[in-house]
């Protein structure tokens, strides 16, 4: 088949380009200049080559593409990679966001660099696997095999209780994810096969299903995070080196999310009809509360790890909808978030670099010495909010519309959140960008470098681009989204004529 | 299977280490003290030797000493299982002994003794061969054990092991005969047969006992309270030897005597598996939060994993002893890699115990901080490592013997024993460095890296491991 080493050749490239840092030898300056190069060129090449992936895709075609497949573990257990219209905007979410944050950890790593890189690399191949797996198996081992390099990144690298928000990632996804382990072996057992394609198509009894979509919610919900399990997000985020906050924003959350749409609701149509409201009570509950939660932080981190949890809200919300506007906003709010929230969190970076504080009191002012920056940071605190023109309105608006036409009622309680990460964001917009700059301690900071400049800038031109030209990925998912959706409602009519 | 009075190819592999122990007794004590090193290097080859004629062999299965005595796929894997753990325990202690002036040649032979007698025990076809396997393999390893006579804690390590070793050895061999008494017979087919697919009470009296006695042996609870007291006391590569080769070998006797003697009363004795399994499970992953000295840790760790082992067993299936077998195959790597770092924790002269002395090992010694951290992942079930598949396929099985429940709670205490393991890798990655250590020996690093080689690159060719043990399983039914 043409083209099928593509996925492996995005699953190795990292791998490489750790396995090269791994064999540089030397602490000086020169060898961390190299390693940071060699995992600069890494992650720009694997961009590079995903680009290609998506020139090969054909987004009129609903089913999987570039497709690979070798023998693993016992004939069962397949080692077979492919992308649909839903899972490429993931891919490329990845390998785009991977070298701005190599790019934006150039100077504010300087402390076992060389093992750094490597960990990232790992995390790319890591996450990339997650997103290109059509073996449940082989998913599950990409999904948890990320925890690893996370772990040590926000143990190692992180801040002050680093090593109580790495604990408490770690355990908490562990968790999560084995009760989906469990249920992946009654899969197992049951088809007889855990490739996914088969099992997309493969009609599992409502019962059953209950059991399943427990187990893979009990994973995604934490993963995601939902309202209550999301408390491991923010300490986790407040206390990752910046890369490391952008990675958990801009992927590692939607993981959860594309588990939603490629098992949940595919694989158990009937149970995901039967949990709906349970997932629209926990939606408008993260969109509410975690949006009156941001608005009294006083970390600038924090505060965006709140807000990050109740635009997940959104996410579920739109997807459980389980309508064309409801799933499409989900995928389009996701990929969306994935570049605003890394952005937001590339901010922070940029001053805490600066004054190695993230308290909201500390600043005030910046437009004043910081003009450049204070305009980014607004063009992305206002796509948080979701300003028209920018990328995360398209992604609310369908999920509302979806929402809306599933329950009205919930489309109207999320609606208020809408309004409240308006508060919040343009509250903390004013308290650090705003105001007289008084401090003493601020008078001497600097301007965006050209460096940070070229860091921010690609997240820049895509977040307003997508908000006036959603086109590019609605048309690349919109054929998978509607074969899924045509599934999902055929299962939900068979189900009802057998009740009848 | 072709059952003979007497086949020597049969026995080979036997036969080479009991004539090699022999042999080595009378060099040892006519050469004196100082041949130690000689005499453990000879053993391994001889080891070695058993070793490649136990993987080697590709007959059919065999039975001698009229059915006392099974040749299977299965016993030969766990033979092989067994005879691994004893060789690198060897090559771990010659550094070990050299270093601690621990003298005598007699250390090799005991663990050649003890190794004859897991062998024997894993090929055991009734309970008199049983008996005999598990009585040899244990009194060595009470000698072993107390082997640093001078050493107050090796001396109560070792008195504890054997009083405690005595009563199960006692309640096995009451259990044992029973059995015997309803069954009519010692043989484990017989029994099977015998019993017509239901036990009476009594013989389901007999099998709790033979199972309490076994389960000693592998340290599950309620029968653990030897181990950290044992693994902590005893001279590290004392340690390693306890923690991987009879363990191998008294799993393998506790499936074989539980699948092929009582498949008629598996309803019963499933259901003492389970608790057993559950009890440890729950022990080994909360009591070893607390530990401060690394073999204590490991202790409560091994008594965490054969809990885990145990869930396949619950099983009852085909599939649930390809997981238990499996299982012990990657357990083996994963101990005999983490007790290999252990020996590595050498500081000015003097080994050291405590997990705090690892603080910072990720600067001090690089690579050695990464292989014990891919063992500490690998122990907790992370994928892409060997530790997360041997779970996997016990609790697949579990899972399609509809043992839910023991599913259910089974990861959720993985969860638990995983912070334990994390702990250990915050110490090496996370906190500020300690005095480095010395080099470690060759044999050390040797070990250590190979098993993370085994651990990480399992994932890439699971077919010679899984398809034998699929093959061990089979012979079993």
């Amino acid at each position: 088949m043409s083209g099928s080493w593509i996925l492996s050749g995005l699953l190795v490239l990292p791998l490489i380009g750790a396995l090269l840092i791994l064999v540089l030898r030397g602490e000086g300056e020169a060898t961390l200049n190299n390693a940071r190069w060699i995992a600069l060129w890494t992650t720009l090449i694997t961009f590079v080559l995903s680009v290609v992936a998506w020139e090969r895709f054909n987004p009129a075609e609903p089913g999987f593409q570039l497709i690979e497949q070798h023998d693993w573990f016992s004939h069962v257990i397949l080692y077979k990679l492919g992308v649909d219209g839903i899972s490429i905007p993931f891919v490329l979410l990845t390998t785009f966001l991977m070298p701005l944050c190599i790019a934006a950890s150039w100077t504010s790593i300087q402390t076992r660099v060389k093992e750094y890189m490597i960990a990232f690399l790992v995390l790319e191949t890591l996450m990339i696997g997650v997103f290109v797996a059509l073996d449940l198996v082989l998913f599950y081992l990409f999904f948890e095999g990320g925890l690893i390099p996370m772990f040590l990144i926000i143990g190692v690298w992180g801040g002050k209780r680093r090593v109580y928000a790495a604990f408490k990632f770690f355990l908490y996804t562990l968790t999560g994810s084995l009760l989906m382990l469990l249920a992946i072996m009654t899969m197992y057992w049951t088809a007889g096969t855990t490739d996914i394609e088969a099992l997309l198509r493969f009609p599992f009894t409502a019962a059953m299903q209950k059991w399943l979509w427990l187990g893979f919610f009990a994973s995604f919900a934490v993963k995601m995070p939902m309202w209550p399990v999301h408390t491991w997000l923010p300490d986790a985020h407040v206390e990752a080196p910046t890369a490391g906050s952008v990675i958990l924003a801009g992927i590692l959350l939607k993981m959860g999310g594309y588990g939603f749409i490629r098992f949940s609701l595919p694989m158990f149509p009937v149970a995901s009809a039967n949990f709906a409201p349970l997932i629209y009570a926990l939606s408008i509950i993260a969109i509410v509360y975690t949006s009156l939660v941001a608005l009294v932080q006083e970390d600038m981190k924090k505060l965006i790890a709140y807000s990050s949890v109740a635009h997940m809200g959104f996410v579920t919300m739109g997807l459980f909808a389980a309508n064309t506007q409801g799933v499409q906003g989900a995928v389009y709010q996701m990929v969306s978030h994935g570049l605003v929230s890394a952005a937001l969190f590339l901010c922070v970076g940029v001053v805490y670099d600066r004054m190695h504080t993230r308290d909201i009191s500390a600043y005030g002012g910046l437009v004043q010495r910081m003009p450049r920056y204070a305009v980014a940071f607004m063009v992305f605190t206002l796509a948080n909010v979701g300003l028209p023109g920018t990328s995360g309105f398209i992604g609310e608006f369908l999920t509302l519309i979806g929402a809306f036409q599933a329950n009205a009622w919930v489309a109207l309680i999320a609606t208020t959140g809408v309004i409240l990460s308006a508060c919040y964001a343009l509250y903390l917009y004013r308290r650090v960008i705003f105001g007289v700059l008084e401090k003493p301690s601020l008078a001497g900071i600097v301007d965006l470098s050209g460096r940070e400049i070229a860091v921010l800038a690609p997240l820049l031109v895509l977040t307003i681009y997508y908000g006036v030209h959603p086109q590019p990925i609605i048309d690349a998912s919109a054929a998978s989204i509607d074969s899924l959706l045509k599934g999902v409602g055929q299962a939900l009519s068979l189900t009802k004529t057998a009740g009848l | 299977m072709n059952v003979t009075a007497l086949s020597l190819p049969v026995v080979l592999p036997e036969a080479i280490v009991a004539a090699g122990v022999l042999a080595l007794i009378f060099f040892g004590a006519l050469r004196g003290e100082r041949t130690q090193g000689l005499v453990a290097e000879i053993a391994v080859a001889l080891l070695a030797a058993a070793l490649a004629v136990v993987v080697a062999d590709q007959r059919e299965a065999a039975a001698t000493f009229f059915g006392a005595f099974v040749d299977d796929p299965f016993s030969r894997f766990m033979k092989a299982l067994a005879l691994i753990g004893s060789l690198v325990t060897l090559l771990l202690s010659i550094d070990f002994m050299r270093n601690e002036k621990i003298g005598g040649f007699e250390f090799p032979v005991l663990i050649l003794l003890a190794t004859l007698g897991m062998m024997m025990l894993i090929s055991a076809g009734d309970f008199i061969a049983l008996y005999l396997g598990l009585e040899l393999m244990s009194l060595s390893l009470y000698v072993i054990a107390a082997y640093r006579r001078n050493d107050l804690r090796a001396s109560e390590a070792g008195l504890k092991y054997f009083v405690l070793g005595a009563l199960s050895s006692g309640m096995l061999l009451y259990g044992a005969s029973l059995v015997y008494g309803y069954a009519g017979t010692v043989s484990f087919t017989g029994t099977a047969a015998a019993l017509h697919g239901h036990g009476s009470l009594g013989v389901v009296f007999g099998l709790a006992f033979v199972l309490a006695g076994l389960a000693f042996k592998i340290s599950a609870v309620p029968f653990h309270m030897w181990t950290p007291d044992v693994y902590e006391g005893a001279p590290t590569p004392v340690t390693t030897f306890f923690a991987s080769a009879p363990k191998m070998a008294a799993m393998a006797i506790l499936v074989r005597v539980a699948i092929v003697a009582f498949p008629g009363v598996s309803a019963d004795w499933r259901e003492i598996v389970t608790f057993i399994s559950i009890a440890s499970m729950a022990l080994g992953s909360f009591a070893a939060i607390g530990q401060t000295n690394i073999k204590r840790l490991m202790a409560y760790s091994s008594i965490g994993h054969m809990g885990f082992a145990l869930v396949g067993l619950a099983a009852g299936t085909v599939e649930g002893a390809h997981g238990v077998i499996i299982y012990m195959a990657i357990y083996l790597a994963m101990t005999l890699g983490t007790f290999a770092g252990i020996l590595s924790m050498r500081r000015d002269g003097a080994y050291v115990e405590d997990i705090a002395d690892l603080a910072g090992l990720a600067r001090t010694n690089a690579p050695m901080a990464f292989f014990l951290g891919a063992m500490m992942f690998s122990l907790a079930g992370v994928p892409p490592l060997a530790g997360f598949f041997a779970k996997f396929y016990v609790f697949a099985a579990a899972m399609k013997a509809d043992l839910y429940w023991l599913a259910v709670i089974g990861v959720l205490l993985s969860a638990v024993s995983a912070y334990y393991y994390l702990r250990i890798v915050k110490i090496m990655y996370f906190d500020e460095p300690a005095k480095a250590f010395d080099r470690p020996g060759s044999a050390a690093r040797v070990v250590l890296a190979l098993s993370t080689a085994v651990v990480i690159f399992y994932a890439f060719a699971p077919a010679p491991l899984t398809d034998a043990a699929m093959a061990a399983a089979k012979s079993l039914f």
